[in-house]
């Protein structure tokens, strides 16, 4: 290995490395103080997500309403359960992850890359979760109609109080659409409703035959008993007055430009912050791979050290460090 | 640094000396319990929502504010144990955390206090924005 050092004629004196300021290694240093600007970075994003929520306070989504699915219960509300387990994954990758860098400070290369493995496992089923994460909250699950002023307006149940979906009271009319063929050079024309699952002339409709639905508005009002703000829900008249004079569109899930949550900036913010950070985990896997296969060619057996796992490492936790942010802003908070 | 510094150079003491471990990986282990205690605390109190958290301090709520609390604690341990800064000279890690603490306290209170002052105008202003 030897061959790869340059020398300089400078080893052994200060200029050439032989004191280590901070007592610590080059590489380290600096993954550090990386760590330290994309956590600024990190900080930067989250600071703007906590602006724009500040600013559109009302309209926010409830946590608690949009992450409410888990796999195999479907139908089932339960809110955060998930992301708690997506959590738990990603300390769990952590702790492996310090482990196989204690298991290289005794030279353990059968430990070292035992963990490095789980770690990678884990990373992976967190990336996977996250995917599954978006797949829900970009189907949506009720659907809310869009207002002239960009807000949304939610059905619930008179009595109940429980939400209503769109497919439990709006009935499907005919889509006007008119084929052509390959001599006309167009497919078909339409009036654009062709795509559309429901139109918002279906849900008014719809809406007017079930006298047990009512609207949410996004309008937050304190409980005077509890204390806790809850939306303002419409009384059936307002509510048809309402939906008559402002509606404007249905909205189906979210994407960048609509969100039947509420805040379109949610959506945009929830896509990017948690898209960035499953990059960072993707890259951090990644990282982990390529050091476990230099573990397991016997790279840093040969080098005597083990430092590289130490490095990646420190990127490893930094990523469930933004997570353990991450989960409390988007999801408690 | 002599009293707790035992082997590897790895200091095993945490809760401020309270609770000193055997091993680093004796450690590592204790410190995951802690996380996830915390973690589930922080998704019953979530579940729950007690009523009588709904008090507001300082522009949030109590039940936000113990979130925000357990999440500090949070990664203070993953950084301090997970990530051995516990280990490393204080010069070290005074640079990466006085820097990064600093900045982000004085990057969230500048943009809050923004947000709610135009959430206010919003609301108060003479056009409406709910329509």
């Amino acid at each position: 290995m030897d061959t790869t050092v340059a020398t300089t004629g400078t080893e052994g004196q200060k200029w050439g490395g032989a004191s280590k300021p901070l007592n610590v290694s080059y590489g380290k240093m600096m993954m550090w103080f990386f760590i330290l600007s994309d956590a600024l970075t990190f900080t930067g994003f989250l600071a703007a997500y906590g602006f724009s929520r500040f600013k559109f306070i009302e309209e926010w989504p409830i946590a608690d309403e949009v992450f409410n699915h888990f796999p195999f219960l479907h139908g089932t509300d339960a809110p955060m359960f998930y992301v708690a387990l997506m959590t738990f994954i990603l300390i769990g990758s952590s702790v492996t992850m310090v482990l196989a860098v204690d298991a290289g400070h005794h030279m353990n290369k059968k430990k070292v890359s035992l963990y490095m493995l789980l770690t990678i496992i884990g990373g992976f089923i967190f990336v996977g979760s996250q995917a599954w994460e978006w797949k829900n909250f970009i189907n949506g699950e009720y659907g809310a109609v869009k207002t002239k002023g960009g807000k949304i307006l939610q059905f619930l149940d008179v009595e109940t109080g429980k939400r209503v979906a769109l497919n439990e009271f709006v009935k499907v009319g005919p889509r006007d659409v008119e084929t052509y063929g390959n001599s006309e050079g167009i497919w078909y024309t339409t009036s654009g409703e062709y795509n559309a699952t429901y139109t918002i002339e279906e849900v008014k409709k719809g809406f007017v035959d079930n006298p047990n639905v009512t609207i949410r508005t996004q309008q937050l009002i304190v409980n005077e008993e509890t204390g806790a703000s809850e939306k303002l829900v419409l009384s059936r008249e307002d509510a048809l007055i309402k939906l008559n004079k402002d509606a404007v569109g249905v909205v189906e899930g979210a994407n960048l430009t609509e969100n039947e949550y509420g805040a379109p900036l949610f959506a945009d913010f929830f896509f990017f912050i948690t898209g960035f950070h499953g990059f960072h985990v993707f890259s951090g896997v990644i990282f982990n791979l390529i050091i476990f296969f230099n573990v397991l060619l016997g790279t840093y057996e040969r080098r005597g050290s083990y430092e590289m796992v130490e490095k990646v490492g420190l990127y490893w936790h930094f990523v469930d460090l933004v997570w353990v942010f991450v989960f409390t802003f988007f999801y408690l908070v | 640094m002599a009293d707790h510094a035992a082997h590897d150079g790895h200091k095993l003491a945490i809760f401020r000396g309270t609770l000193k471990f055997k091993s680093n990986t004796q450690k590592i282990w204790g410190v995951l319990i802690f996380l996830s205690l915390i973690t589930i605390v922080e998704v019953a109190l979530g579940y729950i929502k007690p009523d009588f958290l709904n008090g507001k301090i300082i522009g949030l709520k109590l039940l936000n504010w113990i979130f925000i609390i357990l999440t500090l604690v949070k990664a203070y341990y993953i950084t301090w144990d997970f990530m051995h800064m516990r280990d490393e000279t204080s010069g070290l890690r005074r640079s990466v955390v006085w820097t990064s603490v600093f900045l982000i306290i004085y990057l969230m209170v500048i943009l809050l206090v923004e947000g709610e002052y135009i959430y206010q105008v919003y609301k108060n202003a003479a056009v409406s924005f709910d329509f």
